[in-house]
């Protein structure tokens, strides 16, 4: 199988997206169900329900922001419509979003009202809808798809076949140029000075440890016992112990590459090469940040089993635990249970995850995007003023 | 296929059952690194994907796998215990 090209879809700014999606973005909270109602009446467009986006200030509010504007930017999106309750923020989202020269609308609903919000923006959805119909695939180099990373429901399997994997394609695309991205910040824990020792600078490795630093500093002021929450009760059922035991098992993903970029959350790398993003473990959470940081596909190795899926981004599971392989079938895009039963070199298992990332790239729908996960979980640092 | 329990490093102190082990079974495990098998008598029963004791692990000493301490004995592990929650902990919270 050729694994160095892929059909996706070449943007305005030169970005490579492999999904084609029209975006109906809600501002905030109260903005959902004209979001909802325009995608009802225009099959065919997505609607990004979310809980958030109002009363937010400061750097929790600047997040948001970021992650709006970002997931409107994303490769994987065609065209974006963004309502909101009044035009001020919204206008910022959408401007946000219209730098990266894709179709853009903004509608506000104050002094409007829910209906004639829903007709304007759907008479706009369906000229977008037949405009992006139109775009075809275009060859693209495999090392131009900007690559997420993270797992979820680890075990100790996670650590010996599936998250390996990841870390054999890692290498072998950044090496030729790619872009990846990992991050799961609190889940370093224990392996974070191998971390620290990957980065590329002096200067990077203090903005981790910085960064690193206060995420457990936060989490232990809560004065919390972590044991079930980090690792997770499926983590402990799966045979993973402590929090150390996973991250060495998470961190098995980067393989042996250089970090080249610490971000901040849901911001977007400036380069290739393997990037560290400050962020939460919850999967969908996680996986959102991603998708505003511009990446187009998702490796998520799991070991008991973690569904979640993205509505932008497509997210390829990868497992190699035989139980939830036969248990789960319907969530495990990639089986490298071989790993374990000493069938499957950790080579092979890369090349078979190399190709469903080509598969998926092309268009097959992942098993998350077949059974409908569509997780928009945009992250909340505080409470609303 | 005779192992039943992979190690990731030759100085680790747990291997991971990669199927079920009986209590009382004596199994083979490889250790990735080197290819090298190792036998250990597992004395307790031993889900899939949980760790069992290589060697004696005394209460208060660190437990390895990946070559790196993942946590605590809590109380004084034998070869072929069921090694998680119960007799080991978080060196870190």
């Amino acid at each position: 199988m050729n694994t160095t090209t892929v059909w996706g879809y070449r943007r305005e700014n030169g970005t490579a997206g492999v999904r084609n999606h029209v975006v109906i973005l809600p501002l905030d909270d109260i903005s959902n169900a004209a979001a909802e109602g325009v995608a009802k009446l225009i099959p065919g467009t997505l609607a990004l329900p979310h809980p958030y986006g109002r009363l937010q200030f400061g750097e929790d509010l600047e997040l948001h922001f970021r992650t709006l504007i970002g997931a409107g930017s994303n490769p994987n999106v065609a065209a974006c419509i963004v309502i909101g309750i009044e035009p001020i923020w919204t206008k910022r989202v959408a401007d946000g979003i219209r730098k990266t020269g894709k179709p853009v609308e903004m509608f506000s609903i104050e002094g409007v009202g829910d209906l004639k919000t829903i007709e304007r923006a759907s008479r706009v959805a369906k000229e977008f809808l037949q405009a992006a119909t139109e775009l075809r695939r275009v060859e693209v180099p495999l090392e131009q798809l900007r690559i997420s990373m993270k797992c979820g429901e680890s075990d100790t399997t996670t650590g010996l076949a599936s998250c390996p994997t990841c870390g054999v394609v890692a290498e072998r695309l950044t090496k030729k140029g790619a872009t990846f991205i990992f991050g799961e910040t609190s889940e370093l824990t224990g392996g974070e000075d191998i971390v620290a020792a990957r980065m590329a600078t002096e200067e990077l490795r203090g903005k981790f440890m910085t960064m690193y630093n206060g995420y457990i500093d936060m989490i232990k002021s809560s004065g919390a016992d972590l044991l079930g929450s980090q690792p997770t009760m499926g983590n402990i059922a799966g045979g993973l112990t402590t929090i150390e035991e996973k991250a060495l098992g998470n961190i098995q993903k980067i393989g042996k590459c250089t970090v080249v970029g610490v971000l901040e959350p849901a911001v977007a790398p400036s380069g290739p090469g393997l990037h560290f993003m400050d962020s939460s473990s919850a999967a969908a959470e996680f996986v959102t940040l991603m998708c505003a940081a511009g990446a187009v596909i998702h490796l998520f190795p799991t070991g008991q089993g973690n569904i979640i899926g993205n509505p932008i981004e497509p997210v390829i599971k990868i497992s190699g635990n035989p139980n939830t392989v036969a248990t789960m079938s319907e969530h495990i895009d990639v089986d490298v249970t071989g790993i374990l039963t000493r069938e499957l070199t950790l080579e092979q298992a890369g090349d078979k995850l190399m190709e469903m990332i080509v598969r998926t790239a092309n268009g097959r729908f992942t098993a998350a995007e077949a059974l409908g996960h569509r997780e928009f979980v945009p992250t909340k640092l505080y409470r609303s003023a | 296929m005779a192992h039943k329990f992979l190690v990731h490093a030759p100085d680790d102190s747990v291997g991971v059952a990669i199927r079920e082990i009986e209590a009382g079974e004596a199994v083979e495990g490889v250790v990735l690194s080197d290819n090298s098998v190792v036998t250990v008598k597992a004395t307790q029963k031993i889900p899939l994907g949980h760790k069992i004791a290589l060697q004696s692990i005394a209460a208060g000493a660190t437990v390895i796998k990946y070559s790196i301490p993942i946590g605590v004995a809590t109380s004084a592990i034998k070869p072929g215990e069921h090694v998680h929650v119960q007799n080991v902990k978080s060196g870190r919270w």
